[in-house]
């Protein structure tokens, strides 16, 4: 209990940080917020003034930041420049469709990565060591969008079994989750490989041989426990980069997400959906990362400990 | 039994000498490879003398025959577009990645060395950054200054650093502790002597190993930007911007994106390589595939310092990280078993046969 309200604690000043990080983007953007809005409108110098007062640009920094923050906890994230809709709307009508796009792709780096990289482990420079070493080959190397290019052209146009461009159906998730997730499956293969092989040769493999274990009790209850732990932690720290992957392959197979809203908006200057957008992501981050967190020290109650006394 | 032993022996020798004559190979393949890569970023034209910007009258040539990579809709020559492309990438990269060390060095000799006041302000900035995902951090910074290859420098540059500072602040503090610290110290050393004559050089390695683990991840990071058209504009060439301008006609043309999608793909493999490799040359003794996940675990350092060190990081050979384990250790008996080296397997334990393989 003491560890999760130190770990609560510990996120308090990230939090406060990333929400001065959005707010001041307002005023490091070059041009007036309040020019911006009116874009196209032919709005007099009077009528933009007016509108500076209304968005409170005129207030001295603090009392905005504090107006900012007070918005922000009642869920209201200002409104977009180009449709003129509530940002917190339009945010949370597209997370839909990124968390499902973040989460397949994270289950295609559970499901290839996690087996792949104990076989390889359990039996070094077999075959499926072999296929481990492909996989994390192809997964490093080749860029997410690129990946995604080359398993449309295979799969969308030579075989046609799966749609090209998003279709809002669970075909059209298919060729996203596996560009956006082969990275990460690749990442952890080479990472659960590893340990695998390390945890093998450690004391408590052999006394529990000793003690007679099965080599599944072995493998599943000792080595692949002790091994799943940086995995985890892996997975957490990656998820930040995936969200922002999945930014980028939302682009490639016009998936409507928060990723494509994010990028469209940052070339049209859109700021309140950018700010939006980072508050929203670094808070995923923190939540994600606190409940890694939280399970690895379910899984290995020594983190707990060393924290406490540190 | 002693026939055996020389036989023994014998193996082992010629293993050793394979595997030095191998390394051998390895270090004049890759000294070539990064020779080759120098020249396409300082001097792209040595591989082609046709413009990558010329408009051809051979429009959308499939690969082969004059043009070795075909063309594009205006008949431009892709091979030429791909060898000069590679500049903007190459440029941003290892321009961002360098930013990156110069900013994170010195942001994290000041976060280990100065007054408490002023490095927990230092490392808590830092944090801050390190919870935004890198990609998010460059995007926000190109949003404010506008698209452009400079402004990919600035943008990696200030991603990076975070990550940096993090592990040099993590290093600056193992060493602190050290003797010979702690003697220029007493001997009347100033802050900033004690940072640029002490403790620089021994942070040197650590330095090493996390540029070049960084290298392929900017690679990526880099084209990736000038793949959202952040980056080089067109008609100007980059493997990005190309890539995504052939993806629009992937199913008529396939050659227009996946010779640029190749040539990023073997840079990031060669960046990947090349810091294996220089990790073995600065460090022979550090296992050859945790190389590119330091960054990571300089990352996760961020994170409650018992996640940086209960997973059992395997104790490294060299003295700097040694000493890793000195101040934390509230504790001694969590570091214990990580600091004695495995068991070695003895014959007939049933893990050898998998050893030997």
């Amino acid at each position: 209990m003491a560890f999760v309200l130190r770990r609560l604690l510990a996120s308090i000043p990230v939090v406060v940080g990333i929400t001065v990080l959005a707010f001041l983007l307002i005023h490091l953007v070059p041009g007036d917020p309040a020019q911006a809005m009116l874009f196209g409108s032919n709005a007099s110098p009077e009528q933009i003034q007016q509108l500076r007062d209304q968005l409170g640009l005129t207030q001295p920094l603090w009392h905005q930041y504090a107006t900012f923050l007070g918005e922000l906890l009642h869920g209201d994230l200002g409104t977009s420049y180009v449709t003129h809709n509530p940002v917190a709307h339009e945010l949370t009508s597209r997370a839909p469709s990124t968390l499902a796009l973040t989460g397949a792709a994270m289950l295609v780096a559970v499901v290839v990565g996690v087996p792949l990289g104990l076989v390889a482990g359990v039996w070094p420079g077999s075959i499926a060591d072999t296929a481990a070493r492909l996989v994390s080959f192809v997964g490093v190397a080749i860029p997410y969008f690129f990946l995604a290019l080359l398993l449309v052209l295979v799969f969308a146009f030579h075989l046609g079994w799966l749609p090209a461009i998003d279709t809002g159906t669970a075909d059209g998730l298919v060729l996203p989750a596996l560009s956006l997730g082969w990275g990460y499956a690749a990442i952890l293969t080479r990472l659960i490989r590893g340990r695998v092989v390390d945890e093998y040769r450690s004391d408590y493999v052999r006394s529990a041989r000793a003690r007679g274990c099965s080599e599944l009790r072995v493998l599943l209850a000792h080595v692949f426990r002790n091994s799943s732990i940086p995995a985890v932690t892996m997975l957490g720290l990656q998820f930040g980069n995936i969200l922002t992957g999945a930014a980028v392959t939302e682009v490639i197979f016009g998936r409507p997400g928060v990723g494509s809203f994010l990028a469209s908006s940052i070339t049209s200057k859109n700021i309140p959906v950018v700010q939006g957008a980072i508050v929203l992501i670094g808070l995923s981050y923190i939540v994600i990362n606190l409940v890694v967190d939280l399970v690895v020290g379910a899984i290995d109650p020594r983190t707990q400990l060393s924290t406490a006394a540190a | 039994m002693s026939t055996l032993a020389i036989a023994r022996a014998g193996r082992v020798a010629r293993r050793q000498s394979r595997s030095r004559s191998r390394q051998r190979l390895t270090s004049v393949v890759m000294v070539v490879v990064l020779l080759v890569f120098l020249v396409l970023l300082v001097h792209p034209g040595s591989f082609t003398s046709v413009s990558p910007l010329d408009n051809g009258d051979d429009f959308l040539a499939s690969p082969g025959g004059a043009h070795l990579f075909g063309t594009d809709q205006l008949g431009r020559d892709i091979f030429s577009r791909v060898v000069h492309g590679a500049q903007p990438v190459l440029a941003a990269s290892l321009g961002g990645v360098l930013l990156a060390t110069v900013a994170g060095v010195v942001i994290g000799l000041v976060g280990g060395t100065a007054p408490r006041v002023v490095s927990v302000v230092v490392m808590r900035v830092v944090d801050v950054l390190l919870a935004l995902p890198v990609l998010l951090i460059a995007l926000i910074l190109i949003a404010t200054i506008g698209a452009g290859v400079k402004s990919i420098v600035l943008a990696l540059g200030v991603a990076y650093t975070p990550g940096f500072a993090r592990v040099v602040e993590a290093s600056v503090r193992s060493l602190r502790s050290v003797e010979y610290v702690q003697a220029a110290k007493i001997f009347g050393s100033s802050g900033v002597r004690t940072a640029v004559r002490h403790l620089l050089p021994n942070l040197m390695t650590e330095i090493v190993v996390m540029v070049s683990s960084a290298v392929g991840w900017a690679v990526l990071t880099a084209t990736t930007l000038s793949f959202l058209g952040l980056g080089v504009q067109l008609p100007e060439p980059d493997w990005g911007s190309d890539l995504a301008a052939g993806a629009t006609s992937l199913s008529t043309a396939w050659w227009l994106s996946t010779f640029p999608g190749l040539a990023i793909t073997v840079t990031i493999l060669v960046a990947n390589y090349a810091g294996d490799w220089v990790m073995t040359l600065i460090d022979p003794g550090r296992a050859r595939s945790r190389t590119r996940f330091r960054l990571l675990g300089g990352l996760r350092s961020s994170l409650p310092p018992a996640a940086a060190v209960a997973p059992g990081e395997p104790a490294s050979l060299t003295a700097t990280s040694a000493a890793d384990h000195v101040p934390a250790s509230s504790n001694p008996a969590d570091h214990v078993p990580a600091d004695v080296p495995g068991p070695v397997p003895m014959p007939g334990q049933g893990l050898t046969s998998q050893e030997r393989a």
